[in-house]
């Protein structure tokens, strides 16, 4: 039954295929089925074969399923491949599920919409894309999932096109995330040219034997590797897009910005990470890039009025959490985040989606309030999925994850207390914006009403997601509490575990006390400022309105001006440089040429006056000439 | 007879200076007609009486004649009307005059000493010419009574006057 | 006999002169017979010089030819007279297409 594999990333497509065909004949309801569908079924044979993967002997062994030869360019002979291991397995799992549970949530979200199939062929579009980067067997193919699921945030952030801002928007992702996906390509070019192929297993076993720990080739791949995850994560410095890219209808948030396309780097550097590990300077690079953004993050995020936006942030953070676990070698702790954030991310934004939806597309969370009578489903699965993402301990699958990174990263061999404490902070700063946001919305005295309320659709997935946000954290439980690492052991054949050489049990408990300590501080803060927020004394509305806070809230609220800073140095630049080559000087060889002729045939036809004296004048000339020619030469 | 040949050399470059740098037609004409007879006595002096006679019955005599009767047939108005009052001007008249005396001396003296030519030239009659002409050179004859047939036919084209002033069609104005 | 060729010569270089400098195509015209008729006298002086006929000849040729493109050039006179009302060369400088 593992030969079905391949049908997993076909059906998306096939159904992307037959909506961009029939999709304007065909009623919105049929194109839904068509587009849930095919997902659906995609998920249903996902779960077959990973039944099947972890039943049939040899159980857990990677199977790998090559389709056809793509190309054959010499020695190049990249082929369209899947391979099913167990990291992939996971991630086709979370992808496929979660991916339909949104889809079925959008097919209510998106109802009477204009281009409703267009929206489900492009969605369809992504899966597949998603499907085929995370089962690629070779560098090549997963490259161009990449390069799809880049197409297809691009076209779904720009979907409602009419509005010209959200097309500058799309266009803005799809230029930041080319950024990372050129290093990237060059990372590819280096692979191939220094190992001489890039299936992604002979190449790391490959790269272990030839290049030594430390070697500069090795650095250079990784790092470039590097800049193409950070560009579609949107990490540092390349995460400036992803806030703007909330200008997507919210089921594209939920799955692409959410849950699966920007973990796509996360996947990336698991899978490659021999070469991270064979790089250890770039490895340490990664953790420092998650643990800044991390914080950067947070901070933002606590003074964003949008309610998306807020999400965006904390999206960015929270894969900083997963960057600065792979950083430390903790592959398995970044994968376990990986899934139960797809699961409470997704769910944080599908009910705000509800809630937006509900208020007649309203974003400000100031104009919000008091939402928890209106929308009550909404409301409790919100609830769920903030606690999970504070990591409030215990219930929630975000402790458990969390904690495992958090742990890993001081105990690691690379890690470092500094990355840990910095990692504490962000979980102390993510349980404040998110309960701000929780507060804000659903809390307090209700200032709108609320215009449509959630149906079955859109009720359905919250509540399974939610579900799983509270029990997904059980399939890895840490030591302190009983000790049944499933996962990790898991995905022992694919990602190593973490190299701890000094790891005391004892600490790890203690960290987990002091993280949910801050955790649950956090709501405090965020109920004392933002719950009673009209309560304030005459001095704290001082410093509010100061100069200077007001400076730094502007400075924070544009995410620490990144977009500014590229404005200026590289947007700006580039823009005057173009405008100063608006003549384009290289094509002035072509019509320099054209130029001087021309203007060569308006010096000739001077020489047509039409009068016969000229001409007469003219043989004069050219006889004397002649005539000198013959005697004087 | 080389101070002849030098004389008549002298008048032919200075009237044909005259020529070209008068302002009324007719007077260019004058000095060229001139110039045509003093270029003839050189013809003389160079023992080519056919072709000196030939210069001035066909040149000086048709020829000129014919742009003569053109220019007047032109009928240039205010400036005809000067010029007939300039005509009896004896500023202008000095200058050919003082050519054609000259010539007219040289004429003299030339006609008086028939039969002497330059030292070592040898006379070519009109027999030798004809003799020649009608011999190797007959193609020539044959094509230029065909060119002067031509020029006839054109001339008598190109000179009627039409009805419509010159319209053709298609022609804009 | 150079002398006579150089006086043909200067003819033919005055009579250039006149062609290229008068406007007046009557002048113009005038000047080409003053040309034609230096190139005359170097052919007689050439046939003079070797006791040929020839010389004489080609003169008589010379002369045919001339009368020939005087009438006809002296018909297009006309013509450029009667269409441009002037007689300037220079009017005459449009050229179609």
């Amino acid at each position: 039954m593992l030969e079905l594999l391949c049908m997993i990333p076909f059906l998306p497509f096939a159904g992307f295929v037959i909506l961009t065909l029939i999709g304007r004949r065909i009623t919105d309801r049929l194109a839904a089925l068509i587009g849930a569908g095919s997902v659906a079924i995609s998920a249903i044979i996902t779960f077959v074969v990973g039944y099947n993967f972890l039943v049939l002997p040899p159980a857990g062994h990677p199977y790998t399923q090559v389709l056809w030869t793509w190309m054959r360019i010499g020695s190049f002979t990249p082929c369209i491949s899947f391979y099913l291991d167990p990291l992939s397995l996971i991630m086709i799992l979370v992808v496929t599920f979660v991916g339909f549970l949104i889809h079925l949530y959008s097919v209510e979200f998106m109802k009477g919409e204009e281009g409703y199939s267009r929206f489900f062929a492009y969605m369809n579009l992504f899966v597949g894309s998603m499907l085929t980067l995370v089962l690629a067997d070779n560098l090549v193919l997963l490259y161009l999932g990449w390069e799809g699921v880049g197409l297809c945030s691009y076209l779904l952030i720009g979907f409602w096109y009419k509005d010209p801002a959200n097309g500058r928007a799309a266009i803005k992702a799809f230029v930041v995330t080319r950024v990372g996906d050129a290093a990237m390509a060059v990372g590819l070019f280096l692979l191939f040219t220094n190992l001489g192929t890039l299936n992604i297993q002979e190449l790391m076993g490959l790269a272990s034997q030839k290049w030594p720990i430390g070697s500069g080739i090795a650095a250079a791949a990784a790092v470039l590797l590097l800049g193409g995850a950070a560009g579609k994560s949107a990490q540092l410095p390349l995460q400036t897009w992803l806030p703007d890219a909330m200008a997507g209808p919210t089921p594209v948030s939920a799955l692409i910005h959410a849950a699966t396309m920007v973990t796509a780097g996360v996947y990336l550097i698991a899978r490659t990470h021999v070469l991270f590990t064979l790089a250890p300077a770039v490895q340490t690079t990664v953790a420092i890039t998650g643990a800044a953004t991390l914080l950067l993050a947070s901070i933002s995020a606590i003074t964003q009025r949008d309610i998306k936006r807020v999400l965006a942030y904390s999206t960015i953070s929270q894969i900083g959490y997963m960057f600065l676990a792979l950083g430390v070698g903790a592959w398995s702790a970044a994968i376990f985040h990986f899934m139960t954030h797809a699961f409470f991310k997704a769910l944080l934004f599908l009910g705000a989606g509800a809630v937006i939806i509900g208020l007649d597309r309203e974003h400000d969370m100031y104009k919000m309030g008091g939402l928890r009578k209106q929308l009550p489903v909404a409301f409790w699965t919100f609830l769920i999925g903030s606690a999970s993402l504070s990591a409030l301990p215990l219930v929630t699958a975000g402790f458990y994850s969390k904690d495992l990174i958090l742990w890993q990263v001081w105990a690691s061999d690379r890690g470092s207390i500094l990355l840990c404490a910095g990692g504490v902070a962000g979980a102390f700063l993510t349980s404040v914006y998110t309960f701000r946001m929780l507060f804000l919305t659903f809390a307090g005295n209700a200032t709108s009403q609320v215009t449509r309320k959630p149906g079955p659709l859109m009720k359905i997935p919250l509540i399974t997601l939610a579900v799983l946000s509270l029990i997904a954290g059980l399939i890895d439980i840490p030591a302190t509490l009983g000790n049944l690492p499933t996962l990790s052991e898991f995905l022992h054949s694919a990602l190593p575990p973490v190299p701890m050489s000094h790891a005391n049990p004892l600490i790890e408990g203690k960290l987990q006390f002091i993280t949910s300590l801050l955790a649950l501080v956090g709501i405090m803060f965020a109920y004392r400022i933002f719950l009673h927020s009209p309560q304030h004394t005459g001095r704290a509305e001082e410093i509010k309105r100061s100069p200077i806070a007001t400076a730094i809230h502007c400075f924070l609220f544009q995410g620490w001006n990144f977009d500014l800073l590229y404005d200026k140095f590289i947007v700006q630049p580039f823009v005057r440089l173009a405008r100063f080559n608006r003549g384009d000087f290289i094509d002035f060889i072509y019509t320099g040429i054209a130029l001087f002729i021309r203007s060569f045939n308006r010096v000739l036809s001077f020489t047509q006056s039409g009068k016969v004296r000229w001409y007469a004048a003219g043989l004069a000339v050219g006889a004397v000439i002649l005539i000198g020619i013959a005697e004087f030469l | 007879m080389n101070e002849v040949y030098y004389i008549s050399a002298t008048i032919a470059l200075i009237s044909t200076l005259m020529v070209i740098t008068r302002l009324n037609a007719i007077h260019a004409l004058l000095y060229f007609i001139v110039s045509l007879f003093s270029v003839a006595i050189i013809f003389f002096i160079l023992g080519a009486p056919f072709a000196a006679a030939l210069e001035v019955i066909i040149y000086a005599g048709a020829i000129m004649v014919l742009f003569v009767f053109v220019i007047m047939m032109l009928n240039l108005g205010p400036e005809a009307i000067e010029q007939e009052r300039q005509l009896f001007r004896p500023e202008v008249w000095i200058g050919p005059g003082v050519l054609s005396f000259v010539l007219f001396l040289e004429f003299i003296y030339v006609i008086r000493n028939y039969g002497r030519h330059l030292s070592g030239v040898a006379v070519i009659g009109p027999k030798q010419v004809g003799i020649v002409l009608f011999g190797p050179y007959l193609l020539g004859v044959e094509l230029a009574s065909l060119l002067l047939l031509v020029g006839l036919v054109g001339a008598y084209h190109l000179g009627r006057r039409r009805r419509s002033s010159g319209l053709r069609k298609g022609e804009k104005q | 006999m150079e002398h006579g060729l150089i006086l043909a010569g200067m003819l033919f270089c005055i009579g250039l002169a006149g062609v290229i400098v008068r406007r007046n195509i009557i002048f113009t015209l005038l000047s080409i017979e003053i040309m034609l008729n230096a190139s005359g006298l170097a052919f007689v002086v050439a046939g003079s010089r070797w006791g040929q006929a020839d010389g004489q000849i080609i003169f008589i040729f010379i002369l045919a030819m001339a009368a020939a493109e005087v009438s006809v050039g002296l018909a297009l006179l006309l013509q450029l007279y009667h269409k441009f009302k002037t007689l300037d060369s220079d009017t005459a400088s449009r050229m179609r297409g």
